[in-house]
């Protein structure tokens, strides 16, 4: 009986988001909706409005006018309890933003106890899987201080995940890393599309973009621009914009 | 010289006075100290709380009383009071003054170590439904707290040292007990005992304090 | 309401004292100015001697630094005062206050400036040394320097805190403001002189402390 309405459901859907910075327009009229398991890859230039779109989907950055529901449920409007809503939308930050007084075990399950009043021994279960799916059960004791980068990340990911959320916003999550570490993120992100997670993404790994997103949505100046399937967008873009675009970012 | 500073003599009798002295200081500092925290903790997340009107009422406290030397804070309250008709006894006196002093300094410290937690620890914390005061409990304050605890203990180092100021108002604490017997026996070696006593309490701290300064720089 | 006016802000009271509470401010302000000056000066000479890691010498100014950094100050000027005349050293109050001061000043300008300069980058002394300066000339020129400009705002926030210590001075008849307040006041038998007081150091202070708020933002490097 839920099966059909989840399958027509998106898990995210964003409607008329508009978003200025005092007078400055980040985002004009965004509309965009993504399916249950689907990987949207977000390209563009900074500056495009990309982050301050993820941020408006769990309302870190409070949206000018336009709403947001996940799997039909609204996260923006009155009477919405927005802690409750965000349990459902895991974020992944740029800076990873661990909790550097508590070890990685500790980040991944201070949500699950503080927020759903998990008893810590539930917590630690359910954490532990977590670091599990992203190859980290070894380093459940360590402090961030302790970890690499990609690791950190990592955990910032697990810390996401142990929520079983609905849909999971990456802000540029391997930008801040050292390119050899990168390759251990994309693979975990890669392992958790293979597990049915609905997924948005802001990113530079054009690569990554081609060959495992569903959908590729380029983004400039506030709006966004063209979208369609990775060959497509990267192949044989329509927009003079995305075209320039990827002639600068591919050289 | 060894006669006027370290007559042990009258150390010895001016010991049991100055023991219970050394009783009312500490008192003196277990209710000043928690007191204190709470205050400051208040008055510091209302000198960064976005509503302008509860910023600047927290910061003009916390200006006021740590532009005010505590001497005269508790020469106010406690010898100005009394001409409106408000005794107060030097206790209560002492713990007010030393009260709004404290909660100013600690306030100071606090608002310095949750400006120092870095922005994105909040969203975090945010974006997996935690409200603010969890976000607070659980994540701003224990790092807030880490940053600043050598300043924080510093702090702790200074209420025990401004105790001596309740003497003043002849509160009979350790230097109020010390001075009576200088007075008495026109010799400083109570007061050298005093300082012995200030001393052994406190050293152990200072040290700790330039450990933990020396960790945190590294 | 009228007798809260009356004593607190008695006009007639008010007058009469306050040429002697402007008095007071003039000792204040003299006595913090000497203070900071010769107490800084001091702490940055006793920080300078321990960059060159003499052991004995590091030993006895980490213990000086100690000692008065735990000692409260109004212990040491109560010895000062009443104890140093029993072995033949008489001080004006004015002078006690201020060695006293000084002293404890120095301590904690010691601790301060000396963790300003273990926290200068290694490679600052080398890339000083390498190009031929003396240990003495690398110290003054280039470590000193950067480890002062680290530590202004902590410095500031003792310098402001030991200043306002002058008020202890009253207790051993130093005329200061506090000093001069008490005085009035048990004269006046009206709490006006203290409330006089109170606003001469706000005015006093009050500037200080928003201006250390301000250094602290400006010196602190974020994420500190």
């Amino acid at each position: 009986m839920n099966a059909p309405s989840s399958l027509t459901v998106p898990s995210l859907r964003i409607a008329g988001l508009d978003k200025s910075f005092g007078t400055d327009p980040v985002l004009t009229g965004i509309d965009l909706s993504v399916a249950r398991s689907e990987m949207v890859f977000v390209l563009g230039p900074s500056g495009s409005g990309k982050s301050t779109m993820l941020r408006c989907c769990n309302r870190l950055e409070e949206p000018d006018s336009g709403s947001v529901f996940v799997e039909g449920d609204p996260v923006t409007g009155p009477g919405v309890d927005l802690n409750r809503m965000r349990q459902r939308i895991g974020m992944v930050f740029q800076s990873f933003n661990l909790y550097p007084h508590l070890t990685a075990l500790g980040n991944v399950t201070l949500a699950l106890r503080r927020v759903q009043k998990m008893p810590r021994a539930q917590a630690d279960d359910v954490g532990l899987e977590a670091l599990a799916l992203v190859g980290l059960t070894d380093r459940a004791r360590h402090y961030p201080a302790q970890l690499s980068g990609g690791q950190q990340q990592r955990v910032a990911i697990a810390r996401a995940l142990a929520l079983k959320p609905a849909v999971m916003l990456f802000d540029e999550p391997t930008s801040a890393l050292d390119p050899e570490l990168v390759g251990d993120v994309l693979a975990v992100m890669r392992d958790m599309k293979a597990r049915g997670m609905t997924m948005l993404v802001v990113s530079h790994e054009m690569g990554f973009a081609r060959d495992a997103a569903d959908r590729v949505v380029f983004m400039d100046g506030g709006r966004i621009v063209e979208q369609g399937l990775p060959e497509q967008i990267f192949g044989n873009p329509q927009q003079e914009r995305t075209r320039a675009f990827l002639a600068r970012v591919q050289g | 010289m060894v006669d006027q500073f370290f007559n042990v003599g009258i150390m010895i009798k001016a010991w049991p006075l100055v023991i219970k002295g050394l009783g009312m200081t500490l008192l003196i500092c277990v209710v000043v100290i928690p007191l204190g925290a709470i205050g400051s903790l208040l008055a510091a997340l209302g000198a960064l709380s976005p509503n302008r009107a509860l910023r600047w009422a927290s910061l003009a406290f916390i200006d006021l009383f740590r532009a005010l030397p505590p001497l005269v804070l508790l020469i106010f309250i406690y010898a100005g009071l009394p001409f409106a008709g408000m005794s107060l006894t030097p206790f209560v006196a002492v713990i007010i003054g030393f009260f709004l002093n404290n909660t100013a300094y600690f306030a100071e410290i606090f608002r310095a170590g949750l400006l120092s937690v870095p922005k994105g620890q909040r969203e975090a914390a945010r974006s997996t439904g935690l409200t603010p005061a969890q976000t607070l409990i659980w994540v701003t304050l224990p790092q807030a707290t880490r940053n600043v605890l050598p300043d924080l203990l510093s702090n702790v180092v200074e209420v025990v040292k401004l105790t001596s100021l309740a003497s003043v108002v002849s509160l009979g604490e350790m230097l109020h007990a010390a001075g009576l017997v200088r007075s008495i026996t026109y010799n400083a070696s109570p007061l050298v005992l005093a300082a012995g006593l200030y001393l052994a309490l406190l050293w152990p701290l200072i040290r700790l304090i330039s450990r933990f300064e020396r960790r945190l720089a590294h | 309401m009228e007798r809260f006016v009356d004593t607190f802000f008695n006009g007639a009271v008010l007058i009469r004292y306050a040429p002697a509470i402007l008095e007071g401010a003039a000792v204040t302000v003299l006595l913090s100015v000497l203070i900071v000056l010769s107490g800084v000066l001091l702490g940055g000479v006793l920080a300078c001697l321990r960059a060159y890691r003499i052991r004995a010498l590091s030993f006895i100014i980490v213990i000086y630094a100690d000692v008065w950094r735990a000692l409260p100050p109004l212990v040491l000027i109560l010895l000062g005062f009443f104890g140093l005349p029993n072995v033949g050293m008489v001080l004006s109050s004015f002078m006690v206050l201020y060695l006293v001061l000084t002293l404890v000043l120095a301590a904690f300008a010691e601790e301060i400036i000396w963790a300003g300069i273990t926290a200068t980058p290694r490679g600052q002394w080398e890339a000083a040394r390498s190009t031929g300066l003396s240990f003495t000339a690398a110290l003054g020129h280039v470590v000193l320097p950067q480890a002062v400009r680290m530590v202004i705002p902590p410095l500031t926030n003792r310098a402001i805190a030991i200043t306002k210590m002058t008020a202890l001075g009253m207790v051993i008849g130093v005329p200061d403001i506090l000093g001069q307040a008490t005085t009035a006041q048990s004269f006046s038998a009206n709490a006006s002189p203290l409330t006089l007081a109170a606003i001469t150091y706000v005015i006093l202070f009050l500037p200080l402390v928003i201006a250390s708020r301000w250094l602290e933002a400006r010196f602190t490097p974020p994420g500190v």
